[in-house]
C-alpha cells in the first residue's frame, strides 16, 4: 500500500505514534521505541513541558521582585526558585531541546537510517526523563535544591547545606550526566561512521557540524563535573573532607572543577542554536552559507578555546594577576571565532533573495540579541570591569541575552523551520509573527533594564530589596516584560498544538531547502531513506531543484566501492511511502529494556536519599535492588538481537 | 560513571548484530564509540588525579603517605604506603594486559596455523586476564583493610579522602573489566569465540589496556613520587 507523501491524515497520526511498524501501539510504543525520530519527538515534548515549568519559576521570581519589600514568596522558597530556574533551563530545557534536534535531524542530514546505537538512544532519553522528574518533583514538597545551579561548596556541603535539598541536586545532575554522555558517544559514532557515500566532513550540513563539536564538548566536560559531584556526594553522604575547610579542603577546587565543566557547557547550550540558524539563513536567503569552511573551523575553535576560559567566572576570588591576565586574554580571544560567525551570517544574507517566514525572523533575532550578550560578555573578560559587574544583575542580563536571546531564539527558529518535517504540517505564520514580536519585545523589556539595575549595584540572587536605591523602575519594567514573555510562550504553545492538526500541508520541502532531510516525505517514514543517496556536493537538493544557486560549489563523486557497499543511488527525491517490510529494510526491534535500565538507575540513586532520611535497611534494599535490576536488564538488553 | 560505563559496554557488545552494515570509515561502530568513551574517561581520571595532587601535603592530620607522623596523643604512625606490595600488584596488572593481547590474538586467529594448543585457547587467556585483574583487586582489598587498621579511613584526613576516592574509582573500573572479561569467557565457553567476534573482544581489550595505563599514572604519581 503505497501512500503518497502528501497524504495529510498521516501527518499527525504518525507523530502520535500510530506506528508504521505493526507490533506495539499507544503508550507502549513510546516506552519501547528505538526510532530516533520518535525519541526526538519525546525529547521535544518533555523539554517543552520543562520550559513551561522553568518559565513559571521565572514568573514567580519576577513577581516577587516587581516592587521593593514584597513577600509573594519567602526567602527560602525564592532560593529554591532561582536554583531550579537555572538548573531546569540549562539541564532540562535547552540541552534536551538541542537533543531533540540532534535525534531528529542528524541521521536525516547525513543520509542514515538511524543512529549508530538505537537502543542506547532510547536509554539516554529515559534517563533524562526520569532524572528530570527526580530533580523537579521535590519543589512540590518544599525541598527543592536551594544552593544555586552552580552548587558552590561548602554552601552545598553537609555543614551549610543540610537537609535533602542539595541531595536532589547532586544526585539529579549525576543522573542527567549519564544521559548526556551516553547520547554523546552515540552521536559521535553516528556522525563519524554513518554518513552516506560522498558526504565528506566538509559537506555535512552546518547543524551536524555544530552537533559534532557539541558532542565532543560533552564527552570532555561532563566527566569533570561527574568527578566534582562525586566529591560533593561523598562529603554529603560519607563524611569525606573534599570541601571541608577545617580539614584543609579548598572550596576553590569546587569552583575550578565546576567551571571547567561550566564554561564548555555554555557552548554546549549555544552551538546547536548556531547550527540551526546556519540552516535557516541560507535556505531563506536562497544562497549558500557564506564561508562554510570558516564557519566549521570557528565552531571547532570555539569548542577548543571553551576549555581555556573557565576561570573568568572566578576573577572575584583573587587568583592573582598572572592567572587573571591569562584567562582575560583567552576570553577575549574566544570573541573572535564567535564574531566570525556573526559576520558570516550577515554576509550570507547580503545579496540573497530574502524571505521572512517566522523561522527567519527568529534567526535574525538571534544574530541581533546574541551580539548584545556577546558584547557584554567581552566586557566581563576584563577583570577590573568584571569586578564591578560580577554577582550583579548586569551578569543576569548578559546570560539571558546569550541563552534566551541566543540559544532559545535559535531553537525557536529551528522549531518553526523543522515543524513541517516533523509533523507534515506548517506552523501558522500569522500567530508565529505575533509570537516573534511579543517574544522580541518581551525579552528586551525583561533583560535590558537589568543592565542598569546591575550597574546601579543590585546584587543577583537576593529575594527582595529596599526602595529608593534607583532599582524600582527597572525591576518593574523587567517584571512586566516577563509577563509579555509568558503570553508569547502561551501563543507559541497554541500555535504548536493547533498547527499539528490544522496547519497547511507541507510536502517534502516547503522551504526549498538544500539538504538531504528535505528530499524525503514529511514526516519521514521509519526507515528515513528507501534508497541511500550518493552525495556529490554540499547542497544536494539544490543540485536537483535550484542549480542556479550552486555557482562555485565543488562537486565530485564518491568512490565506487562505498557506493556499492551502501547500495547508494544517485541523488533523488522520495515521495512513495511504503513500509520497511515491503522494502526489505531491516529495522531495530522495539524494546523496553533501555527503559528498565533507566528505572534501575533511578531507584539506585533514590536509595541514597532514603539513606539520608535514616531508613537504612530500606535504603540498602533500594540500592542493591535497583543496581541488580539495572545490571540484569542490561544483560537482557545485550543478549537480545538488535534487528 | 560506572553506569555510563556499563551503558557503553552495553551498546558495544551486541548492537550491530551480524548484518554487515555500510559504515563511512569501514570501522565497526563499537570501535569508534569505545574510543570516544575512553576519551571521556581520560577527563574523569584527570579530574581525580589532579584533585589528589592539588591536595597533596595539605592534610591537617596524619597518617601521611610518605612521612611518619606523631599524633598529639603521642602515637606514632609510619608512612602508610606499602610500595613493595603495590609494586607486586602493579606487575600483576601489567601482565594482565599481555594476557589480554594474547586472548585477542587467539580469537582473531582461531583455527589458523600457529594457533593450535595453548596459544589459540582464547578461553585460557581470557581466564588468565580476568584472574590477574581479580588478583589486583585482592591486593587492593588487602591494602585498603590494612590502611583502615593502621588508622587511615576515607574520613581521616584530606589524604585519605582523595587517596581512597582515586584508587577506589580505579578499582571499580578494574572490577567492571573483570565482569566484562568473565562475560566474554562465558560466551566463549557456551558457543566459542571466532574471528567474526573479534570486535567484541577488541573493545574489551581497549578498555582493559586503558584501565591499565591509568594505573601506571596513579602508581607513579601517588606511590613513587614523594
Amino acid at each position: 500500500m503505497a501512500l503518497s507523501a502528501a497524504t495529510p491524515a498521516h501527518a499527525s497520526a504518525t507523530a502520535r505514534g500510530a506506528s508504521q511498524s505493526p507490533e506495539p501501539s499507544g503508550l507502549w510504543s513510546w516506552l519501547t521505541t528505538v526510532d530516533h525520530k520518535k525519541i526526538g519527538i519525546l525529547y521535544l515534548y518533555t523539554a517543552l513541558f520543562y520550559l513551561l515549568v522553568g518559565g513559571l519559576e521565572a514568573v514567580l521570581i519576577r513577581t516577587q521582585l516587581a516592587r521593593p519589600n514584597q513577600s509573594v514568596v519567602s526567602a527560602e522558597t525564592y532560593n529554591q526558585l532561582f536554583t531550579m530556574h537555572g538548573t531546569t533551563m540549562v539541564f532540562l530545557v535547552i540541552m534536551p531541546l538541542s537533543a531533540a534536534f540532534f535525534n531528529y535531524l542528524i541521521p536525516l542530514q547525513i543520509g542514515a537510517r538511524d543512529v549508530a546505537f538505537p537502543r542506547l538512544n532510547a536509554f539516554s532519553y529515559w534517563v533524562y526523563a526520569l532524572g528530570g522528574l527526580f530533580i523537579t518533583l521535590p519543589i512540590f514538597f518544599g525541598v527543592a535544591p536551594n544552593g544555586g545551579w552552580f552548587g558552590y561548596a561548602p554552601l552545598s556541603g553537609p555543614t551549610y547545606g543540610g537537609g535533602f535539598n542539595m541531595d536532589f541536586w547532586v544526585l539529579g545532575l549525576q543522573i542527567l550526566g549519564i544521559s548526556s554522555l551516553a547520547a554523546a558517544f552515540n552521536f559521535i559514532t553516528t556522525i563519524i561512521n554513518l554518513r552516506a557515500p560522498g558526504m565528506t566532513l566538509m559537506r555535512m550540513p552546518m547543524f551536524t557540524w555544530m552537533s559534532l563539536v557539541v558532542q565532543f564538548l560533552v564527552i570532555l566536560a561532563f566527566p569533570v563535573i561527574t568527578a566534582a559531584l562525586f566529591f560533593l556526594q561523598f562529603d554529603r553522604f560519607f563524611g569525606t573532607n573534599f570541601f571541608v575547610v577545617q580539614a584543609g579542603g579548598d572550596p576553590l577546587l569546587w569552583q575550578h572543577l565546576f567551571w571547567v565543566f561550566g564554561h564548555p557547557e555554555v557552548y554546549i547550550l549555544i552551538l546547536p542554536a548556531f547550527g540551526l540558524v546556519s540552516e535557516v539563513l541560507p535556505t531563506n536567503s536562497r544562497k549558500p552559507l557564506f564561508g562554510y569552511n570558516v564557519m566549521a573551523y570557528s565552531g571547532i575553535m570555539i569548542g577548543f578555546l571553551g576549555f581555556g576560559v573557565w576561570a573568568h567566572h572566578m576573577f572575584a576570588v583573587g587568583m592573582g594577576p598572572v592567572a587573571d591576565s591569562i584567562f582575560s586574554m583567552t576570553t577575549m580571544l574566544i570573541g573572535l571565532p564567535t564574531g566570525v560567525k556573526i559576520f558570516n551570517w550577515i554576509a550570507t544574507m547580503y545579496g540573497g533573495s530574502l524571505r521572512f517566514p517566522t523561522s527567519m525572523k527568529f534567526a535574525i533575532g538571534l544574530i541581533a540579541m546574541f551580539t548584545i550578550g556577546g558584547i557584554s560578555g567581552v566586557m566581563h573578560s576584563s577583570p577590573p570591569s568584571d569586578l564591578q559587574q560580577t554577582d550583579s544583575y548586569f551578569v543576569v542580563a548578559h546570560i539571558h541575552y546569550v541563552l534566551y536571546g541566543g540559544a532559545m531564539m535559535g531553537i525557536f527558529a529551528g522549531i518553526y523551520h523543522y515543524f513541517p518535517k516533523i509533523t507534515g504540517r506548517l506552523m501558522n505564520e500569522r500567530i508565529g509573527t505575533w509570537h516573534f514580536w511579543l517574544n522580541f519585545v518581551g525579552l528586551n523589556l525583561t533583560f535590558f533594564p537589568m543592565h542598569f539595575s546591575g550597574m546601579l549595584g543590585m546584587p543577583r540572587r537576593i529575594y527582595t530589596y529596599d526602595a529608593g536605591q534607583g532599582w524600582d523602575l527597572f525591576n518593574m519594567i523587567s517584571t512586566s516584560g516577563t509577563y509579555l514573555l509568558l503570553v508569547a510562550g502561551l501563543l507559541f504553545a497554541f500555535n504548536f498544538f493547533w498547527s499539528r492538526k490544522h496547519g497547511t500541508l507541507a510536502g517534502n520541502d516547503p522551504w526549498g531547502a538544500p539538504t538531504l532531510e528535505w528530499s524525503i516525505p514529511s514526516p519521514p517514514p521509519e526507515y528515513n531513506f528507501a534508497q541511500i543517496p550518493e552525495v556529490t556536493s554540499r547542497y544536494p537538493l539544490w543540485d536537483l531543484k535550484a542549480p542556479g544557486t550552486m555557482a562555485g560549489i565543488e562537486h565530485s563523486h564518491a568512490d565506487a566501492a562505498s557506493i556499492n557497499s551502501a547500495h547508494a543511488v544517485p541523488m533523488h527525491e522520495e515521495t512513495e511511502r511504503r513500509t520497511a517490510r515491503e522494502l526489505g529494510i531491516p529495522m531495530p526491534f522495539p524494546t523496553v529494556k533501555p527503559f528498565m535500565v533507566a528505572v534501575g538507575i533511578l531507584v539506585t540513586f533514590s536509595g541514597l536519599i532514603v539513606m539520608h532520611a535514616g531508613k537504612f535497611p530500606l535504603a540498602m534494599t533500594m540500592m542493591l535492588g535497583g543496581a541488580s535490576f539495572m545490571v540484569g536488564s542490561l544483560y537482557a538488553w545485550l543478549t537480545s538481537p538488535l534487528e | 560513571m560506572i553506569v555510563a560505563n556499563a551503558a557503553a559496554v552495553a551498546s558495544g557488545a551486541h548492537e550491530a548484530h551480524e548484518h554487515t552494515h555500510y559504515t563511512t570509515t569501514s570501522l565497526d561502530n563499537r570501535k569508534i564509540a569505545i574510543w570516544a568513551f575512553i576519551g571521556s574517561e581520560c577527563m574523569l581520571f584527570a579530574s581525580l588525579i589532579s584533585t589528589y595532587l592539588v591536595y597533596k601535603g595539605r592534610s591537617v592530620v596524619g597518617p601521611f603517605p610518605h612521612e611518619a607522623w606523631t599524633s598529639p596523643a603521642g602515637q606514632l604512625f609510619k608512612p602508610i604506603l606499602n610500595i613493595p606490595v603495590t609494586s607486586a600488584s602493579t606487575f600483576v596488572l601489567l601482565m594482565s594486559s599481555l594476557f589480554m593481547v594474547l586472548a585477542l590474538a587467539a580469537v582473531e586467529n582461531k583455527g589458523k596455523p600457529g594457533y593450535e594448543g595453548l596459544q589459540g585457547s582464547s578461553k585460557f587467556w581470557l581466564l588468565a586476564t580476568a584472574l590477574a585483574g581479580a588478583t589486583f583487586l585482592g591486593f587492593q582489598a588487602y591494602e585498603f583493610t590494612s590502611f583502615v587498621h593502621e588508622g587511615l579511613t576515607i574520613r581521616t584526613n584530606l589524604f585519605g579522602t582523595s587517596f581512597f576516592t582515586l584508587t577506589g574509582f580505579h578499582g571499580t573500573h578494574v572490577a567492571v573489566g573483570v565482569l566484562w572479561l568473565m562475560t566474554l569467557l562465558f560466551i566463549d565457553i557456551r558457543r566459542g569465540l571466532g574471528p567474526a567476534d573479534a570486535i567484541i573482544v577488541d573493545i574489551c581489550a581497549l578498555y582493559w589496556h586503558f584501565v591499565d595505563v591509568v594505573w601506571i599514572a596513579i602508581f607513579t604519581l601517588v606511590y613513587l613520587i614523594k
